[in-house]
């Protein structure tokens, strides 16, 4: 499954970009076919594959990527304030800058590996909720966060456009980035963003950083300098973080430092050991699910469980609400929590490992004799 | 004939302990040398020297006139040494065809090369060199099982293959056939034999005698850190310093 070849890619991203695309159909029984969700699914998956090319390929945990989430929507929104409410220009800048972040943090977060890696990426994310908050309030506004104005300059659109009334909107060349469009442009994105880490996985690059993860001492005595296979890594997934930042901004332009405290930084590790770290779909299954839940889970509160429950008898009513209610609304991260000690206990490799781990169990049983074939693939 | 690598003055200490002892030594092209000498004598420390995972305190390693001192592991590497280690160093969780693929491919691309175009599946040439080694050592139908899943025998055997893949100037060989069975050892030295036919250059450490017998143009013994005899086989089996500070208690 590895060494996939050019036919398998393509067939591969054939039945991937379907599935992506045709999303508003078949998650529509599941009742998440609503662009506001929709974009949040692409949006948290292509943050996950990246994510997953560090995490995955090269076993560097970092405890910080939500600061690149975070500096991609702070430079996508100072974009449209400043040149244009295109979302090209939003996008690139968002992935530039979050580049660059990756570059700094990573230089110096790779000197050590191990849990003194993570707790370095761990600390720079800190460091710079911190600095959002007090120093660089310039940039992004503090508290308040980063919002549009009326009077920003959008010196390029200033040049071609009108000013309407009111806050103009995000756009591509004119079409709406909000609803379905938004999730459409989150969607290709997120295709595009699939087959580079495909890519990078069945390349001899990707073999280096799959060789790194097992062994990095023999990586060095045959010849391969991993310093800069792990800044390239790290930066690679850094600025598929701040594409996602970037786009957040681009379906809701504003940008506020909570986007970079631990807890998103946590969350993406959530997703991908969720759906199978270092596996392709794994992470964007966990973006896919984490979401989800979220979306369900949050959306409670105690009067509308009391509804929910209101075929029970009002004492029974009263103890079943008493017993779910620290788990929805704000409790959902206590959920979040119980799930996923659940997956670490009963599948270590996440929703994808145990998939894998079954389908190989069936074929075993099927064909005794061929065992051997069946490991190869 | 050339030296391909010269050892000057080494010294190396363990806190309290005397690792390497003022260690001189040098290896002419082609040639075989052995370094043997009871368990802790620094022979695995004097290889670690050379490939740079230990810095001397003193002294200096040069490697066809040019020092290795003081440079990364991957630069020594890509220098041309190469080294099959005492417990075996593979990437236990890929296949065995990709565990020989890796050596190759930094011999081809050096230290780094960002190469995302290419599929492994076209590294044809790549792949094809790696499985030509594979079944050199009688691995090639294990070719697509994790690495980790071998014996120690297959482990060692696969670890010489990723060295020998890199074509490497010079072999350095840390027990190679410890943990082997007879039979596998025999056909361990057969290979050892013919890589020194093609004219490799080789250091191996060995405690087994017939291997050390077999294969070596020179020998040298450690003991306590330093050199305490070193010469052709014959002159260092009739060393009676040798006979007692090692051979000793084997041929007694
Ligand atoms: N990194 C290290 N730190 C501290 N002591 C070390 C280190 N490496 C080796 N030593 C010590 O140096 C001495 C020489 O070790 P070395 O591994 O070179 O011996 P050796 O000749 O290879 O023995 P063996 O035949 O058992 O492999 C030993 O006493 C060992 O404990
Ligand atoms: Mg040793």
């Amino acid at each position: 499954m590895d060494t996939v070849s050019r036919k398998g890619e393509l067939r591969l991203m054939l039945i991937f970009s379907a599935a992506v695309l045709l999303m508003p159909v078949w998650l529509s029984p599941f009742g998440a076919a609503y662009p506001d969700l929709l974009q949040k699914f692409a949006i948290f998956g292509i943050f996950a594959v990246g994510f997953n090319i560090l995490f995955g390929l090269t076993g560097y945990l970092s405890f910080g990527h939500a600061v690149f989430l975070g500096v991609g929507s702070y430079a996508a929104v100072w974009s449209f304030k400043l040149f244009t409410m295109n979302v090209i220009p939003a996008v690139i800048f968002g992935v530039i800058f979050s580049g660059i972040f990756a570059a700094l943090i990573g230089f110096v977060s790779l000197r050590r590996s191990g849990i003194y890696f993570s707790i370095l990426t761990l600390a720079f994310a800190q460091m710079s909720y911190n600095l959002a908050y007090s120093v660089l309030t310039p940039i992004t506004n503090g508290e308040t966060g980063l919002q549009l104005r009326l009077h920003d300059l959008r010196m390029i659109d200033a040049l071609f456009i009108e000013a309407g009334e009111g806050l103009p909107l995000t756009n591509l060349f004119g079409i709406k980035m909000s609803g379905y469009p938004g999730f459409y442009f989150c969607a290709v994105l997120l295709i595009i963003g699939f087959y580079l880490a495909l890519r990078v996985k069945n390349s001899p690059f990707g073999l280096a950083l799959k060789a790194i993860k097992s062994n990095q001492t023999r990586m060095g005595y045959t010849g391969f300098n991993s310093r800069p296979y792990m800044l390239s890594a790290f930066m690679i997934s850094g600025m598929y973080a701040g594409l996602a930042g970037a786009l957040l901004a681009v379906t809701d332009p504003l940008a506020g430092a909570e986007r970079m405290q631990w807890t998103a930084s946590g969350e993406v590790v959530l997703m991908t050991i969720l759906g199978g770290a270092g596996t392709l779909i794994g992470p964007l299954l966990g973006a896919g699910l984490i979401k989800y839940f979220e979306n369900i889970f949050s959306s409670y509160d105690d009067s509308l469980l009391h509804q929910a429950f209101s075929y029970l008898p009002d004492a029974m009513n009263d103890v079943v609400v008493g017993m779910i209610s620290p788990f929805v609304g704000d409790g959902w991260h206590l959920t979040l929590g119980a799930l996923f000690m659940v997956i670490i206990i009963f599948l270590p490799g996440g929703i994808v490992g145990g998939i894998t781990h079954l389908w190989q169990r069936l074929v075993k049983k099927n064909q005794e004799p061929t065992e051997m074939e069946g490991k190869q693939q | 004939m050339t030296t391909v690598l010269n050892v000057s003055g080494v010294n190396k200490r363990f806190g309290g302990l005397q690792a390497l002892d003022n260690v001189n030594l040098k290896v002419e092209e082609g040639q075989t040398l052995a370094i043997i000498g009871p368990n802790g004598a620094g022979k695995s420390t004097l290889l670690n020297v050379c490939i740079g995972r230990i810095t001397p305190d003193t002294g200096s390693v040069e490697f066809h006139g040019e020092i290795l001192t003081g440079k990364h592991p991957y630069e020594i590497n890509q220098a041309g040494v190469a080294r099959v280690f005492q417990t075996p160093e593979i990437f236990t969780e890929l296949n065995l065809l990709e565990n020989v693929m890796i050596p190759a491919l930094s011999k081809r691309d050096g230290t780094y090369h960002f190469n995302i175009i290419a599929r492994m599946k076209e590294e044809k040439q790549i792949q094809a060199e790696a499985l030509h080694f594979l079944e050199d050592f009688g691995l090639e139908e294990q070719r697509f099982s994790d690495a980790g899943s071998l014996s120690r025998g297959d482990k060692r055997r696969l670890e010489l293959a990723m060295c020998l893949v890199q074509h490497p100037k010079l072999l350095l060989l840390d027990e190679p056939t410890a943990g082997m069975s007879r039979l596998d050892t025999n056909s361990t030295i057969e290979l050892l034999k013919k890589i020194k036919e093609r004219g490799m250059t080789k250091i191996i450490i060995e405690h087994d005698m017939q291997v050390v017998f077999s294969l070596a143009d020179k020998i040298v013994v450690l003991a306590q850190g330093a050199i305490i005899a070193e010469g052709t086989p014959d002159e260092v089996k009739n060393n009676p310093k040798v006979q007692e500070a090692y051979l000793g208690d084997e041929h007694a």
